[in-house]
């Protein structure tokens, strides 16, 4: 996690922030919810729940097309969020924000879209093993279409990646790298400057898989200067099915529509057809209006406690955890790398961990159980899967406290 | 003679009712019966004895003797192996025809739903499925 200074950390009323959070007042198994599973999907405040109500009790419409007020109000609202995620990123210009269903999407977006223009027989493109198979399977796809090979960034016993290696297997032949920001499963933050900067010496592209990145850490895309960054709304307080991909211009305009029909055509005539111009060529269809339009208050939520306020608490709560479940015997983290987003993954020797997982669940504590969708992460670490728990700003420490007391009530029951 | 199925299912429910659906203490008392399951051969233990539809890897044999089917069972994970001794307390020296054609209603009567989630109901099922198979297969060796 990166370094927070002083100054710029609030004092953050984390029961104020809850009660913006009505699933969280709840009790799940006769026990108050202890929810740890943010890496997954993140709660949604009420800002977002009431802009998805206002949206449908008050202006459902469609957009772009319609002469009437609420097609009007619903379109202006829609390309609100848009203007909201170009801010939010520090894209060029908010044209290079498309609308999407998630990361997921964002990136089968760009590895159909960019691998038809730009990737050809013998290219190669490099996935890091820190990668969720929504940032791998896509690219074997393009791959085996366009006769393309795939190189894998080996990952180091921490988490960390192995950069000299990445260094050696980037040349002239590297036409994409795909990364993530941080890791779903182990929490790890990517070394994206360095990453960046050799891609593009040797002419590469990158694309960053932002869906775990983007509740913890500041974003500026063009500081980054990646190629193509992708986000998911629910990872960060925002709906689900909601959210964008950012992509510099001069790349978007030169890749082709990726799917088609409705906002993505210009002119359509039985001889042919021409295409919209960029944010709109590759938002083909009705999108997802109502939570687009809820995304922003995602954004104002994050914004509004701001992205440092949240990260400070997160990494007190990280340490706190990692510290207190090194005591429990038979217990190891996996992920231990020196700069992490708040993701603790560990294994209890001799104890399954769906097994843990229910265990916890049974006194109200969710935690993820299983291979996170990253089996070669899993394979490289010799395990099936592992227990996450995954902070946001809403944990306390006394809820790490009761995962602790469910971890070490298992720990004695099964030794 | 061995009790009947739904014996069986009426003491089960009688000791998960102890528990009073503290899920915690429910957790602990099926992994404490899966302890308790007669241990599997290693050599049993093989890709075509797991079942199928488990989250969790389950083996599950089964075998006659003097015209009743017994089971032998084993999972990767405490809770369903516990799950799976259930099954096997239950069905283990019942007739074939007993087992085709029982009613498992213990299942909703100790709520277990509620403690195992949608995905190891679905996991249960699967395994309550394959004992039948297998009695229906060793039946067919009774009567050839």
């Amino acid at each position: 996690m990166a370094e927070v200074s002083q100054e710029s950390k609030k004092v953050l009323d984390v029961q104020e922030i809850r009660n913006e959070f009505p699933v969280l007042n709840q009790d799940v198994n006769g026990k108050p919810l202890a929810y740890f599973d943010n890496a997954a999907t993140t709660q949604k405040p009420l800002q977002v729940i009431q802009a998805l109500e206002d949206y449908y009790k008050g202006y459902n419409a469609n957009i772009h097309r319609g002469i009437h007020t609420l097609a009007e109000k619903a379109t202006k609202a829609f390309e609100e969020t848009r203007e909201v995620l170009h801010q939010f990123l520090n894209s060029k210009e908010k044209e290079e924000i498309i609308f999407t269903k998630g990361t997921t999407d964002s990136i089968n977006l760009v590895a159909s879209s960019f691998g038809r223009r730009f990737i050809n027989e013998g290219d190669e493109i490099i996935v890091s093993g820190l990668e969720h198979h929504s940032n791998i399977v896509p690219w074997q796809i393009v791959a085996e279409e366009r006769k393309a090979i795939i190189k894998v960034i080996p990952v180091l016993d921490n988490g960390e990646l192995d950069y000299e290696s990445f260094e050696k297997l980037i040349s002239n032949k590297t036409k994409m790298v795909a990364v993530n920001h941080a890791s779903n499963s182990l929490g790890t933050v990517n070394d994206l400057p360095r990453i960046i900067k050799a891609a593009h010496q040797v002419g590469a592209k990158v694309l960053v898989d932002g869906a775990q990145a983007t509740a913890h850490i500041e974003l500026d895309v063009q500081a980054l200067d990646c190629d193509f960054y992708a986000i998911s709304a629910h990872k960060f307080y925002g709906p689900t099915g909601a959210g964008a991909l950012y992509g510099k211009r001069e790349l978007l305009e030169e890749m082709p529509p990726y799917q088609s029909g409705g906002e993505m055509i210009k002119d359509v005539s039985f001889s042919g057809t021409t295409f919209n111009d960029i944010p709109y060529k590759f938002e083909a269809g009705t999108p997802n209006i109502a939570d687009i339009v809820a995304l922003k208050e995602a954004v104002h939520f994050v914004n509004r406690i701001g992205k440092q306020t949240i990260a400070a608490h997160e990494l007190k709560l990280l340490k706190y955890a990692a510290e207190s479940m090194s005591s429990i015997k038979d217990l190891k983290l996996i992920g231990t790398a020196s700069d992490k987003v708040s993701v603790q993954s560990f294994v209890i020797e001799g104890v399954h961990h769906f097994d843990i997982g229910q265990m916890l669940d049974a006194r109200g504590v969710a935690v993820r159980t299983g291979h996170h969708c990253t089996q070669p992460l899993m394979e490289r670490f010799g395990i099936e899967g592992t227990v996450r728990a995954s902070f946001a700003v809403y944990n306390t420490v006394e809820e790490i406290d009761r995962m602790i007391e469910g971890l070490e009530r298992i720990v004695k029951f099964m030794k | 003679m061995a009790d009947s199925i739904k014996d069986i299912q009426d003491q089960i429910i009688q000791e998960f009712s102890i528990l009073d659906g503290d899920m915690e203490m429910t957790n602990f008392y099926i992994m404490e019966l899966g302890q308790k399951l007669t241990p599997m051969k290693e050599e049993d233990k093989t890709d075509d004895n797991i079942v199928k539809g488990c989250q969790s890897k389950v083996w599950l044999t089964a075998w006659l003797d003097d015209n009743k089917v017994f089971f032998g069972a084993d999972s990767n994970t405490a809770i369903t192996k516990g799950l799976v001794s259930l099954l096997t307390r239950i069905f283990s020296g019942q007739t074939p025809d007993d087992i085709i054609n029982a009613e498992l209603y213990f299942p909703q009567e100790i709520g277990m739903d509620r403690f195992i989630g949608t995905q190891r109901s679905n996991g249960f099922g699967a395994m309550i499925k394959q004992m039948k198979l297998y009695a229906l297969a060793l039946k067919s060796k009774i009567e050839a």
